[in-house]
C-alpha cells in the first residue's frame, strides 16, 4: 500500500468517526448512547484493555538482561562511570527512566544523515535534528495540559492546579490577533502548540521519503483523529459555543456514575465526545500503547549488572554440549604427540581399546 | 562469487525512496550477489543437530523447505513470544518515528530500504500482526498485516543477515526497541528450517568439536602459538613459553581463535603472550586452553540455546583445571555474551573465586558473579598501579585512533579502560568525531557472522560510516592506525580500510602494548611486532 493510498484509509475512516455522532445525535438525537453508553464503553475498553495488555506482556519472561549501554560502565574507582546511561542498579535505572518517560532522551539524541559525494568520494555528516524531539515533546505535553485543563468540566468544585493551568495556559496568548477583538474567548497556548506539534508530526510522514515509506495506515490514523479532537474542541471553544453546565452536568453525571443527559448541548461536543471515545477505544489496540510498553522496555528498564548479580533464567533447560572427555577421547593420541597433558594417559586409552 | 564494486561505483548511494512506490509489502525480495552469504553446508547442521539440513542455494527458487515449514515458523514464533517480553513489546510498541532509520549502517552503506531497521523489524511485525493482533486479523494490509509466504521468508532471512546486531538503533529508539533482539530471535525462526548461512554454521560445527570456530586441533592450537614464541624471541631475544590446559594454575585465558589465526590479530596474541611473560616474575600463573579455546561464540547469531551450548566450555573448563577465575581477550560479541548471558547460561560458577589481580591484589568487583575479567581492565589496572614499565616512544611513528565495536560499546559501556591502556602506549591519539564512537559508535559492517567473502560488497557498505570517520582523522590529523578490541573487527577492517581508506592499518590493543613493554635484559628492539623497522632505531648498532 503506497502512502496516498494509507492517507485516503485514515482520513476515511476519521471523516466516519465524524458522520456517526453527526447524524446519531444531530439527525436521529441518539443523545443516550452517544453521551453515555459510548462513553462508558470507551472507557472500559481503554483501562480494560490496557490492563490485558500490560498484564500478556507481563506474563512473558525477561529471560537476560539486556540493558543497552549508552555510557561508560561502573568499573574501577578511577574510572568515572555514567550512572544513568549504564546504571550498575535500581536508582540509577530509576533516573534513566524519568528522563526517558519525561524529556524522552533517547530520541534527543537523534541525529539526521547527511550524505554528499565529492569527486565520487562519500562524505558523512550526523547533522543536528531534533525537530522530532521537539514535536513529540510539544505535542506530549500539550495533550496532557489540555487533558488536565479539561478537569474543570468534571470537578466541582474546580481543583485549584486547574484553574492555574488554565490561566497559565491562557495568559500568553491574551492579545494575539487575529483571535482578538472578534468577541472570542482568550485563546489557549496548548491548543496551538498541539495543533502546531500535529501538523509537523504529519508533515513529516509525508515530506520526508524515509518516514513516508515506513508510515502505515495506522500511523495516519491516530494523527487524524487526534488532529479531529484538536479541531472539534478548538471549534467548540472558538465558534460553535456549547452550553458549558450542561456539558458539565452531563461529565460529572458520567463520573459520579449516576448519568443524565441534558438537552441542547450542541451537537459538535457529541462529536468531540465520539472522537475522543474512539481514540480511547482504539488505544489498547494500537502502537499508543507505547505509552505503558516503554515502562517494561528491557533495554532501557535494566540495569547493567549481570557480571557482578547473577540473572535467571526462568526457562532455562539442559542442553547438549560437547564435553571435554568426548573432545579428549578425538584427540588424545595428537594431543600426547603433541606433548599435551590428557586426562586419561595413552595406557587407558589402550586398555578400553582392548577391552571393547 | 561477484565481483565488488569499485568504491566510486559503490559510494552512488540513494537514500531517498521515490513518493509514488507501490509500498514495501508489493516488493518482492531480490536476493543479490554481493549482499547475501552462501546457505549452510548440510554438514555443518548434521554435525550439532540443527533441524532440516540440506544442500540449498539462496538464489534458487526452492529452498527446499519442509511441507509444514509455515506451521514451524508460526509455532516457533508464538513459543518466542511467550519467552521473551522483548519480542512482545517490540513487535507491539513501535511508532514508526522513524529515529532508528538513518541511524543503521546497513542503510547508510546502501540505501536499501528494508535496510532501515524500523523495516527490517517491520519484515517481521507484519506477519506478527496478521497472526497476533485482532486488527491484523481483520483488517489485513490496511492494519499493516500480511500472510506469511515463501517470499516472506526469504525477505525476512535476505534482510536478517544483514543486520550485524549491533544496537546502535536501539541507543536512538524512544521505546529501546533494540532490532539486534530482533534479528537473534528471526535467526532463530530461519534456523528451525535449517536457513543457516554456511559462514556461521560453519565455525558453530568446528567450535563444538575442536573447542573453535576454525576448527583449528590441539595440537595445531599449540603449534601456532609456539610459533609466535619464535617470532618474539627473533624480536626480543627472549623465549617466551606458554602452558597449555595446566591443571593447577590460577588463571584460564581465553581469547577469539581469530587472534591465533590470521595478521593482525596474530600480532595481538602475540601481545598477550608477551605480557603474560612479563608478569610472570610478579606471580602470574596463567594457562591455555586447547579446549575452551574460543572467546568468540557464533552460536550467539545461530540462537540462543547454540550459544549456550558453545558457551558452555568456558565454565567446563575453568572447573577442570581447577582455576580460580577465567581472563578473557580482546574481542567484540565475545563480551556481550560473557557480559549479559554467560552467568544466566551456564553459571553460577560457583567453583571459581572472584578474580583478584595477583599483581596489584585489585578485586575485579564487577566480575563478582561471571569471575570472567577483561584483558583490557586486567591491563589498564597494572598501568595504573605501575607494574608496567613502558616505552610509547616505540609506537611514535603511529598516529592511532580507536574504534570502540559495538558490544562491548552497546552491551557492557566498556569505554574508558581501552583508552586508558592506549594513552599509557601510545604518544599520538586522536579520537574519531563523537557522532562515531563510544555508545554511537559504527559497527565495522561485517559482525554477527557476516565476515563472508561471498557478501564483500555488503561489507564495505555497513562498513561505510566506520571508514568515513577513520578518513575524517586521518585527512584532519595524519591517523594511520585504527586499533580496536575485537578479533571480528581485526579480521574484518584491513579490508575495509584497504577499500575506503587505503593508508590506514589495524591493530589490536595488546599489539601495542606489548611494542610498548620494556623487558630486563631484552635485545634492543629495532623492529614492532610485525617485524617492521622502528623508525630512528634501523640504523643505530645493536648494543
Amino acid at each position: 500500500m503506497n502512502f496516498v493510498l494509507s492517507i485516503l484509509f485514515s482520513s476515511f475512516a476519521v471523516i466516519v468517526v465524524v458522520l456517526i455522532p453527526w447524524i446519531g445525535v444531530g439527525a436521529l438525537d441518539l443523545r443516550i448512547l452517544f453521551g453515555i453508553i459510548i462513553p462508558y464503553a470507551a472507557m472500559v475498553t481503554f483501562f480494560v484493555g490496557i490492563v490485558v495488555r500490560v498484564i500478556d506482556w507481563s506474563r512473558s519472561p525477561v529471560p537476560f538482561r539486556i540493558p543497552t549501554t549508552a555510557g561508560q560502565e561502573w568499573s574501577f574507582p578511577w574510572i568515572k562511570s555514567n550512572p544513568i546511561d549504564n546504571p550498575k542498579g535500581t536508582g540509577g535505572v530509576v533516573i534513566r527512566m524519568i528522563f526517558e518517560v519525561l524529556t524522552f532522551r533517547s530520541l534527543f539524541r537523534n541525529t539526521r544523515l547527511e550524505y554528499r559525494r565529492i569527486d565520487g568520494v562519500p562524505k558523512i555528516d550526523y547533522e543536528w535534528e531534533k525537530w522530532l524531539w521537539v514535536a513529540a515533546l510539544l505535542f506530549h505535553y500539550s495533550f496532557l495540559v489540555i487533558f488536565l485543563r479539561h478537569f474543570r468540566f468534571f470537578t466541582e468544585p474546580v481543583p485549584g492546579f486547574v484553574t492555574l493551568l488554565q490561566n497559565l495556559d491562557g495568559f500568553m496568548q491574551m492579545g494575539a490577533a487575529p483571535f482578538n477583538g472578534f468577541g472570542l474567548p482568550g485563546v489557549y497556548l496548548t491548543d496551538m502548540l498541539l495543533m502546531a506539534a500535529l501538523t509537523w508530526l504529519l508533515l513529516r510522514r509525508i515530506l520526508y521519503s524515509q518516514i513516508r515509506y515506513i508510515s502505515l495506515p495506522a500511523d495516519y490514523f491516530p494523527l487524524f483523529l487526534i488532529i479531529a479532537l484538536g479541531f472539534s474542541g478548538m471549534l467548540m471553544r472558538y465558534l460553535f459555543r456549547v452550553d458549558v453546565t450542561k456539558v458539565k452536568e452531563l461529565a460529572i453525571g458520567l463520573f459520579k456514575f449516576s448519568p443524565v443527559s441534558p438537552e441542547g448541548i450542541g451537537v459538535i461536543f457529541y462529536i468531540h465526545l465520539f472522537i475522543l471515545c474512539v481514540l480511547i477505544a482504539y488505544f489498547p489496540f494500537s502502537k499508543l500503547m507505547h505509552l505503558a510498553g516503554i515502562f517494561l522496555s528491557p533495554t532501557r528498564n535494566l540495569s547493567n549488572n549481570s557480571r557482578f548479580v547473577r540473572h535467571v533464567n526462568p526457562w532455562s533447560y539442559p542442553v547438549k554440549t560437547h564435553t571435554y572427555e568426548e573432545y579428549e577421547d578425538e584427540f588424545r593420541d595428537k594431543m600426547i604427540e603433541a606433548g599435551l597433558p590428557v586426562d586419561k594417559g595413552a595406557e587407558s586409552t589402550a586398555e578400553t581399546e582392548e577391552k571393547e | 562469487m561477484a565481483d565488488t564494486p569499485k568504491p566510486a561505483e559503490t559510494a552512488k548511494i540513494d537514500h531517498y525512496p521515490s513518493p509514488f512506490e507501490k509500498g514495501w509489502m508489493n516488493k518482492q525480495v531480490e536476493i543479490k550477489p554481493g549482499i547475501y552469504c552462501y546457505g549452510s553446508n548440510p554438514k555443518n547442521l548434521e554435525y550439532v543437530g540443527m533441524p532440516y539440513p540440506k544442500e540449498w542455494n539462496p538464489t534458487e527458487e526452492d529452498w527446499k523447505l519442509p511441507e509444514n515449514w509455515k506451521e514451524i515458523i508460526e509455532e516457533g514464533f508464538k513459543d518466542r513470544l511467550d519467552k521473551f517480553r522483548s519480542l512482545k513489546l517490540f513487535m507491539d510498541i513501535c511508532v514508526r518515528c522513524g529515529a532508528c532509520a538513518d541511524k543503521c549502517h546497513f542503510f547508510i552503506g546502501s540505501g536499501d530500504p528494508k535496510n532501515m531497521p524500523v523495516m527490517r523489524a517491520e519484515l517481521l511485525r507484519s506477519v506478527y500482526r496478521r497472526n497476533h493482533t485482532i486488527g491484523g486479523k481483520l483488517l489485513g494490509p490496511f492494519a499493516g498485516a500480511r500472510e506469511l509466504t515463501e517470499d516472506v521468508l526469504k525477505e525476512w532471512w535476505y534482510y536478517l543477515y544483514q543486520c550485524t546486531e549491533c544496537r546502535r538503533c536501539s541507543l536512538f529508539c524512544p521505546y529501546g526497541i533494540d532490532m539486534a533482539e530482533i534479528t537473534i530471535l528471526g535467526r532463530e525462526l530461519t534456523n528451525l528450517l535449517g536457513l543457516n548461512i554456511d559462514w556461521i554454521a560453519a565455525p558453530v560445527a568446528n567450535c563444538y568439536r575442536t573447542g573453535n570456530h576454525l576448527g583449528i586441533q590441539p595440537h595445531a592450537f599449540k603449534d601456532m602459538l609456539e610459533f609466535f614464541t619464535d617470532e618474539i624471541e627473533d624480536i626480543t631475544g627472549i623465549r617466551m613459553e606458554q602452558d597449555f590446559n595446566r591443571k593447577g594454575a590460577e588463571i584460564l585465558f581465553i581469547t577469539p581463535s581469530g587472534d591465533v589465526f590470521a595478521d593482525p590479530g596474530t600480532f595481538t596474541c602475540m601481545g598477550y603472550m608477551m605480557l603474560f611473560h612479563y608478569l610472570k616474575d610478579q606471580g602470574l600463573d596463567i594457562t591455555w586452553s586447547t579446549y575452551a579455546s574460543e572467546g568468540g561464540n557464533f552460536g550467539y547469531f545461530t540462537s540462543h540455546e547454540m550459544a549456550k551450548r558453545l558457551n558452555a566450555k568456558m565454565y567446563a573448563e575453568a572447573k577442570r583445571l581447577g582455576v580460580k577465575w577465567i581472563l578473557g581477550g580482546e574481542c567484540g560479541h565475545m563480551w556481550r555474551v560473557l557480559n549479559q548471558y554467560m552467568d544466566t547460561f551456564n553459571g553460577p560458577a560457583d567453583f571459581l573465586e572472584e578474580p583478584v589481580s595477583p599483581i596489584t591484589g585489585t578485586k575485579f568487583e564487577n566480575a563478582k558473579t561471571t569471575k570472567m575479567t577483561h584483558i583490557i581492565e586486567f591491563t589498564a589496572d597494572l598501568m595504573k598501579h605501575n607494574k608496567l614499565k613502558l616505552d610509547p616512544s616505540r609506537n611514535d611513528h603511529l598516529k592511532v585512533t580507536f574504534h570502540d565495536s559495538c558490544n562491548p560499546a552497546r552491551g557492557m559501556g566498556f569505554l574508558e579502560e581501552p583508552r586508558y591502556v592506549i594513552k599509557n602506549v601510545c604518544n599520538n591519539f586522536y579520537e574519531m568525531p563523537p557522532e562515531t564512537i563510544r555508545e554511537q559508535t559504527f559497527c565495522c559492517g561485517s559482525g554477527a557472522g557476516l565476515n563472508a567473502g561471498e557478501n564483500l560488497e555488503l561489507r564495505m557498505r555497513g562498513g561505510l560510516p566506520r571508514a568515513n570517520a577513520v578518513k575524517y582523522v586521518h585527512e584532519k590529523h595524519g591517523v594511520n592506525m585504527l586499533s580496536c578490541i575485537c578479533a571480528i573487527d581485526r579480521a574484518v577492517l584491513p579490508n575495509l580500510m584497504e577499500y575506503w581508506v587505503p593508508e590506514v592499518d589495524v591493530t589490536g590493543v595488546h599489539e601495542m602494548v606489548a611494542n610498548a613493554l620494556v623487558f630486563e635484559g631484552e635485545k634492543k628492539r629495532t623492529t614492532d611486532l610485525r617485524g617492521e623497522s622502528l623508525p630512528g632505531m634501523e640504523d643505530e648498532e645493536d648494543v
